[in-house]
Order: structure tokens, then C-alpha cells, then sequence
């Protein structure tokens, strides 16, 4: 049965600089990285390299020891040249600087019919091999999933709601034979259903279209509707030892092409936008490239934050940084270190406000307005005072108050019982963003999903 | 401004760690902070833009709010003063005003100067910024005491209310009672003969005219019921015949009731100006909606149902009295807001709201010894909020278990 589900609750950031739906001339990054802090979960990251190795797009670069079979693959052929590391011989990024032309590590080939005999135990090897398996991400607790378990469904959001995010259906624009071969690879993982969500108000992308063996659900409001934790609540919540996996389309078309083509194809279009990017449209690029060159001649000023993926759950990188595994958007907005002169109290128009204390006046500007916000905090933190707008900008049964509180206290019983399975930090990034007291929301969910997760 | 803030930021070095000030960085912070929005820019990992607002800019929205109530008190409280010693005055005349003000506007610095040296001395010990929860309270507190109150009062309850309502529990955000509302209690129960009985007209040493008497709207109703014989709207009418009413009218008509003409606390006389502040709070969304309706409901479903019963004068009164006189209007808007003492949960201020406006309205009809009731109902209710709150939590909780197979 499909559902079409309305949410009233929620909050849109409009930001200024989307990125127009065309792709820039730019030459591919020179290196690439891979970010081990990237796979939430990770344990024990284990290298397959050292500096100086040659590798094939599909080599197996990572692993985790706990996992062992999963590789995290090279997205480029050419050379490892640095393992930069940081306190403790913690792994930060492994850097592999591209060849010109790409070549690929070769991976079994399956026909659209092949597919249909390919048992869920081969369908793993392949896929662990082949680099694809991260992007099976498992709820509860948003980890790499295990595949040990069977998941009781797999979710597939098809729309992104955060600021200035990619458009899935432009990204994988005829990419529909490796969309479908996918959906039939991760059909086999679970005995349940595979969702696929739709924005109820959204055009369906051709993508999308007529993608066979899955159940549509339309969900409609403003974000965080495209987050797939707000549409699994609605859909087929996750209770107490559940377990369901989510994967991005874009996971989904890698999987497909992998099966089709035997190839680890980690090529993906990249977002740039933002206030302070002069031309904001997109990249062809690969996972994990370096930004510098999205960014040559394309800021309108210096004092800039670089983030790897939206402005809600993303990470601030340097302008020489790496592209998140998961990312698929640069986001540039201007810096914001600069003192305001009472700027506590002086009414402006310009900065958003989910609120409409003294002097906030965003609410006037009607909802087209596009907004230019800095990374400055507005404030500093303080104790929880406000109440009843966290639950405003949360459209599921959850009071995120007493979640956060809970988690605060270590109360594992509380944390349960009041839904932890159900969130990962992006489901309460609205709650950080319009938090009076200026608390670090996601930072708090997730030492909570960490607690739960490892007592 | 650039000049101000490196002047400011010159200064930091001696304030921070090794600093010769350095136990006094939260009184430095608290400077910095109110005159510049500080430089902090979001971390690393996580929501990398916030919203515009702030704890301050909260804190404001509320004083904003109680400008009205303020200002309509110092012209009152010179009103209140000319017609009980028998000069005749318009309401808004300067006499008024500067009457008013030479009586309210120490009570303000000294509430201020009083709470604020609590809020730097504990952030001093404690190592905690400064609170701005204070900015509130430090206002309220001069709204809800008797202009005739001694100042060593006002700074004896201020130091009171701050310490045991809010400090020893850990500071804004933490505390169980309405900190202004603690500090009236402190003083109705400490200094009963300041804060009770005649004490609402500010004579300022004059001899008052004959026929004056010094009670609230409250006092005569309780009286008039007491007596018997006829009914508290007409002893209404009939008392302090002797003053002229502002606003058309007997002295004690709705009408002058409403709209605020007549003597009380400071700031809690005139529900037109609760009105007025409580829709700057719920345009505002810093006030919510629910309690201040839900009290307002409360008292009417309650007087309501006292005239359905009837058994005395006070009892057969108009509902719709309760709402214009005492504090009621004030208490709603103002008290029964407080996010950090109020039940949390949407569900839970429809409730807490609710039973605030009847217990306000049986403490006053059915309670000998307390004329008003809106100080102890909102301070009953701050202790049970967090027990409505668990049963709205509990059925969140119940409605997830009861999904789960496992």
C-alpha cells in the first residue's frame, strides 16, 4: 500500500547561490581523498595501501576490522600519496593523486537476467569487493550496515530537502538501467519491502520513473520531509530490535553499475553552491575529490566556509579539503567572525529566524526570500529555556527535548523509550539550528546513538 | 564601533585564565557580550548556520512586553496618589507621571542592583556566564509588590527570589518556581503587614479625604460577600464612592476594573495592558498562546461554575469579574509564561493553564485568608507541571512500546 503523507511541521532555509542545473567545464581534481571519519562507526580502520602504491578505481584502500570483508574502495586509479594522520596515528585522509585517464579494477558482469538468479551471498561478495557496500547505512544508530542481519525494509528517499542540496534527479540523469539493476541487487537483502519516496509536490524524475519492484510513498512539507528517518517514522516506524537499511540514489545507481559493468564507478555530479560562489551549478567529478578547483575563480570573496555537504549536517573543510564519501554538495557560505554592535538586540530583516522574538523580522520577507548566512552562532550557549519549538520543526511523535535530556543524563532506559532508535543526527538538525540555548544537538545525538549502540 | 570592541578586547588578557581579573571573566563576558554579538562561529561537524535568535533577545522580548503594564503603573500609581489626598488630576497628566515615577523607579534599580549582584557573585563562585533570565525577573519583581513597599524589602525578597528560587537549583533554565513569583511569596509570607491590607495608595505622608479607603477590588468583593445582603457587583459600585473613577463609572465598575484605573501592585492593575503585552507575546511566539488562553478559561469555566452553585454573594459574582480584577490578567500573561517553570509539553500547558485559572479562582472565592489567588495557583502549579509533563511523556512513550513486537 502506498502512502501519501502530508507533514505540517518543519522549516525550510531558503540559502541564496542553488546551483543551476547545468555542468561546469572544470578539470578533473588532482587527488582525491578518502576520510576514514567519514564512516560513522568505524572501529578499527585497517589500511590496504601505503604511500607510494599504484591503484585501480575499485582497489580496496580501507577496511574496517570489524567488518572485515567491507572494502572502501579508491574512487580514482593512480598513486597513494599521503597518509596524513593526526593525534594517536589517528587515519585522517589517504590521499591518491588521479591518473589522467581512469582505469578500473574489474568486477564480475551480470545481465539484467543474471541478476535474477544472483543469490543475497554473492550479491555481498560482490558488493563488499566492489567498494559499494557503504552505502547500505543501517538504522537504528546510522552505521554501516551488517550483512548479517536482514532488514525488515530498505528506504529510499528520491529528494533532498537541505539547503541548497543536489538534485537526485538531475545527478543521475540516465542513469536508469543502473537505478533499477540496484533496486533488484538490495531487494534480495530483505524480506520486506523497498521504498521508494517521492516528493509529493516534486516532478518525478525520469530516473524514477518507472523503476519496478518497489512501493511509492509520497510525502509532502517542508524539510526535513525528504530525510528518510521522517519518512521511515511515517512509513514503517523502527521499533525496538528492528532494523532497516536506507541507501541515497546515488548508492543505489553505484550498486547497479557495479553489477552491470563490473566497475567501481564512483564518478558522481557535485553540487556547488552557495552565497559566495559566483557561478553555483554542478561538477563531474569523482567521490572524494579535492575542492580547489571547483572553487578557482569561482569565489566573490576570500573570507569564505568551505562545507562538504549541506549547511545543517555538514562538515567545515579548508578550501583545499576533500569532499565527503556521502556528499554530493560543496556548499560556500561567507565566514562569520566578525562582532556585531548590539547585534543581540537590533532588528534586521536579513538573517533568518525560525522565531519571531524582538527584532526578527525574517518572517515578513514571505517564503521566496533567499537568505545569505555566515557561520557566525547568533549567541552563546546557554541552559534549555525555550520550550515547544523543537517539536515545531520535528514532524515525527517524538519530543526531542526529552530525547536530548535523556541522552544528557545517560538514562539508556529514557533514550529508548523515547525513540532514539528512530533518529540519526540529521533528523534533529533542525532543533540545533533554531535552539535559543545554542546546544550541539547532533553532537548530542549522537553520543547517545553511541551509548545505545556500545553500553 | 571597531574602537569599542578592540578597547574591549585589549581588556581580555586580564580577565582570562592567569589574568589578574581573571575571577571576574564572567562579569567582563557579560559586558562584551551585551554590547557585541560575540565573534563564534559554528564547529566543525554539524549545523554550520543558527538562527538569528538568542537568550537576550528572548529576555527582551518579555521586558518589551511589560512596558505597557510599566508605564500604565507609574501614571497609576500618580493617580492613585492625587485622588486619595484629593487633588484633582487627569489620569495622563505629568503630575501623574512624575509621582508615579519618583516611587516606581527606585523600586526597579533596587530590584536590578539586588538580583544582578546575586547573578555576578554566583557566576563569579560558579564560573558560569551571567545569566539573562535575570532581565525578566528583575523587572517583574517591582510589577508585583505595592508602591508603598520599603526598598530593603524589595532587595531582601529580589536576593531571596534569585538564591532559593533559582540559584541553588542551577541557575536559569533549572528552577522549579517562577523566580518573581518566589520572591512575592517570600515577602506575603515575611512581611505580611507591607504587602497586604492598605497598603496600595502611595500617600506619601498626606492625609487621605474623607471616605477613602485603601482596599483592592478584591478586598471589598470578599467583604461585601462576607457581609451578605446584597451583591459584590453593587458593593462594588458602592465602595470609594468618595473617589473619582478615571474612566467613567463607579470607581470599582468594569469598565475602570478593566481597563486599570484603580489601586494594586504596580504593574498588575490594568488587564487592558496584560492584554496588550500579551499579544506582543504571542505575536512575538516567545509567550505561549495555550497557557495564557487556557488560564483565562480556567478562572471563567470556574467562576462559572460557582455561579451555577451560588452559595454566597462572591460565589454568584460575574465570571467574567475574575478577569478584571486583581492580578489575574498579569499572572496569565507574565507568570504562568515562564517556558523554564511552565509544563513543557504542548498538551501540558492546555492543563497547567487550565488549572491555574480555577485554583486562581477558588483560592479567591473559597479561601479566607488570601484576597488574591493568582500568586499561590501559579506557584502550586510551577511544582506540578513536571508531574502533567510525565503523563504526556508517559503516553509518548506507551504509544512506541506499544508498536514494537519485541
Amino acid at each position: 500500500m502506498s502512502k501519501t503523507i502530508k507533514l505540517k511541521k518543519g522549516f525550510d532555509i531558503n540559502l541564496a547561490g542553488k546551483a543551476e542545473k547545468t555542468v561546469a567545464n572544470t578539470p578533473i581534481s588532482e587527488t582525491f581523498a578518502i576520510k576514514p571519519t567519514d564512516f560513522v562507526g568505524i572501529k578499527r580502520p585497517k589500511l590496504k595501501v601505503k604511500e607510494g602504491d599504484n591503484v585501480k578505481a575499485g582497489s580496496p584502500v580501507l577496511f574496517d576490522k570489524m567488518q572485515e570483508e567491507v572494502m572502501i574502495c579508491s574512487p580514482v586509479s593512480g598513486e597513494v600519496v599521503e597518509v596524513k594522520r593526526g593525534a594517536k596515528r589517528k587515519i585522517l585522509e589517504i590521499k591518491i593523486l588521479a591518473d589522467k585517464e581512469v582505469e578500473y579494477e574489474s568486477f564480475k558482469t551480470y545481465s539484467v537476467s543474471d541478476l535474477q538468479g544472483l543469490t543475497k551471498e554473492d550479491a555481498f561478495v560482490q558488493m563488499a569487493a566492489g567498494g559499494v557496500w557503504p552505502n547500505l547505512i543501517q538504522r537504528p544508530y546510522g552505521v554501516i550496515a551488517n550483512q548479517a542481519d536482514t532488514p525488515k525494509a530498505i528506504f529510499i528517499s528520491t529528494f533532498d530537502t537541505h539547503p541548497l542540496a543536489a538534485d537526485a534527479g538531475f545527478t543521475l540523469k540516465d542513469k536508469e538501467e543502473a537505478f533499477q539493476a540496484g533496486i533488484d541487487v538490495l531487494k534480495k537483502f530483505t524480506d520486506g519491502k523497498v521504498y521508494l519516496n517521492f516528493n509529493a509536490h516534486g516532478e518525478v524524475a525520469k530516473v524514477f520513473a518507472n523503476v519496478a519492484g518497489v512501493e511509492h510513498n509520497k510525502i509532502s512539507g517542508k524539510h526535513p520531509a525528504g530525510n528518510v528517518g521522517v519518512q521511515i517514522h511515517h512509513i514503517d516506524p523502527i521499533n525496538k530490535g528492528d532494523i532497516v537499511w536506507t541507501v541515497t540514489p546515488y548508492g543505489v545507481a553505484q550498486i547497479g553499475s557495479l553489477f552491470l559493468e563490473g566497475k567501481y564507478d564512483a564518478s558522481r555530479l557535485v553540487a556547488v553552491a552557495g552565497s559566495e560562489v559566483s557561478s553555483p551549478q554542478y561538477h563531474k567529478t569523482y567521490r572524494g575529490a579535492c575542492i580547489n578547483k571547483f572553487l578557482e575563480g569561482n569565489l566573490k570573496n576570500d573570507h569564505v566556509r568551505c562545507i562538504s555537504g549541506n549547511v545543517l549536517t555538514g562538515e567545515h573543510i579548508e578550501k583545499d579539503g576533500y569532499l565527503g564519501f556521502y556528499d554530493n554538495t560543496l556548499s560556500v557560505i561567507p565566514e562569520g567572525d566578525q562582532p556585531e554592535f548590539l547585534g543581540w538586540i537590533t532588528p534586521q530583516k536579513e538573517r533568518l529566524s525560525f522565531h519571531r522574538a524582538w527584532g526578527l523580522f525574517s518572517f515578513l520577507n514571505g517564503k521566496d526570500k533567499e537568505y545569505v548566512l555566515d557561520s557566525n552562532t547568533n549567541g552563546e550557549p546557554r541552559a534549555f529555556v525555550q520550550t515547544g519549538t523543537f517539536e515545531e520543526v520535528t514532524p515525527m511523535d517524538i519530543y526531542p527535548t526529552y530525547l536530548i535530556k535523556a541522552i544528557m543524563s545517560e538514562d539508556f532506559d529514557n533514550m529508548e523509550a523515547l525513540g532514539i532508535y528512530e533518529v540519526i543526527e540529521e533528523d534533529l538538525a533542525l532543533c540545533e539550528f533554531i535552539d535559543v540555548s545554542k546546544h550541539d544537538i547532533q553532537q548530542i545525538v549522537r553520543e547517545g546513538l553511541e551509548l545505545m549502540q556500545n553500553g | 564601533m571597531k574602537f569599542l570592541h578592540d578597547l574591549l578586547e585589549k581588556q581580555r588578557p586580564l580577565f582570562e585564565k592567569g589574568g589578574k581579573f581573571e575571577k571576574f571573566y564572567p562579569l567582563w563576558e557579560a559586558n562584551e557580550t551585551f554590547l557585541f554579538k560575540p565573534a563564534l562561529t559554528t564547529g566543525k561537524r554539524g549545523v554550520q548556520v543558527k538562527d538569528a535568535i538568542d537568550l537576550k533577545r528572548m529576555m527582551m522580548t518579555v521586558v518589551i512586553a511589560m512596558i505597557p503594564c510599566l508605564i500604565w503603573g507609574i501614571f497609576n500609581v500618580g493617580y492613585q496618589h492625587h485622588i486619595a489626598v484629593g487633588e484633582a488630576t487627569s489620569f495622563f497628566s505629568l503630575d501623574n507621571l512624575l509621582f508615579g515615577a519618583r516611587w516606581v523607579i527606585p523600586i526597579i534599580l533596587v530590584s536590578y542592583i539586588a538580583g544582578g549582584a546575586v547573578e555576578v557573585t554566583i557566576g563569579i563562585i560558579r564560573k558560569h556566564p551571567i545569566n539573562e533570565g535575570f532581565l525578566v525577573t528583575g523587572m517583574l519583581i517591582p510589577l508585583i509588590v505595592p508602591p508603598t513597599i520599603p526598598l530593603w524589602q524589595v532587595a531582601l525578597a529580589t536576593v531571596f527570589g534569585v538564591l532559593i528560587g533559582k540559584e541553588i537549583f542551577g541557575g536559569t533554565g533549572m528552577n522549579i518556581l517562577n523566580v518573581a513569583m518566589t520572591a512575592r511569596a517570600f515577602l506575603y509570607f515575611a512581611y505580611p503587614s507591607q504587602i497586604s491590607g492598605e497598603v496600595w495608595t502611595q500617600l506619601a505622608g498626606k492625609t487621605p479625604v474623607d471616605g477613602y479607603s485603601g482596599a483592592t477590588a478584591l478586598a471589598v468583593a470578599y467583604d461585601t460577600s462576607n457581609v451578605g445582603g446584597q451583591s459584590v457587583v453593587n458593593g462594588l459600585n458602592q465602595a470609594n464612592a468618595a473617589l473619582s473613577a478615571p474612566f467613567g463609572g463607579e470607581f470599582f465598575s468594569f469598565q475602570n476594573l478593566m481597563i486599570g484605573g484603580v489601586p494594586g501592585s504596580i504593574g498588575e492593575t490594568s488587564a487592558l495592558m496584560a492584554i496588550i503585552g500579551a499579544l506582543i507575546l504571542i505575536a512575538t511566539g516567545v509567550g505561549s498562546w495555550k497557557i495564557i488562553l487556557s488560564v483565562f478559561a480556567g478562572a471563567f469555566a470556574m467562576g462559572t461554575i460557582f455561579n451555577l452553585a451560588g452559595a454566597n454573594a462572591y460565589m454568584e459574582m460575574p465570571a467574567y469579574y475574575h478577569f478584571a480584577i486583581g492580578g489575574l490578567a498579569f499572572g496569565a500573561v507574565f507568570m504562568a509564561t515562564d517556558p523554564v517553570s511552565a509544563s513543557q509539553t504542548e498538551t501540558g500547558k492546555w492543563i497547567y493553564g487550565a488549572l491555574i485559572g480555577a485554583i486562581t479562582v477558588i483560592i479567591r472565592v473559597v479561601n479566607p485568608a488570601y484576597p488574591e489567588g493568582i500568586m499561590l495557583a501559579v506557584l502550586f502549579m510551577n511544582v506540578f507541571a513536571p508531574l502533567i509533563d510525565f503523563y504526556i511523556v508517559q503516553a509518548n512513550k506507551k504509544r512506541r512500546l506499544a508498536r514494537a513486537t519485541v
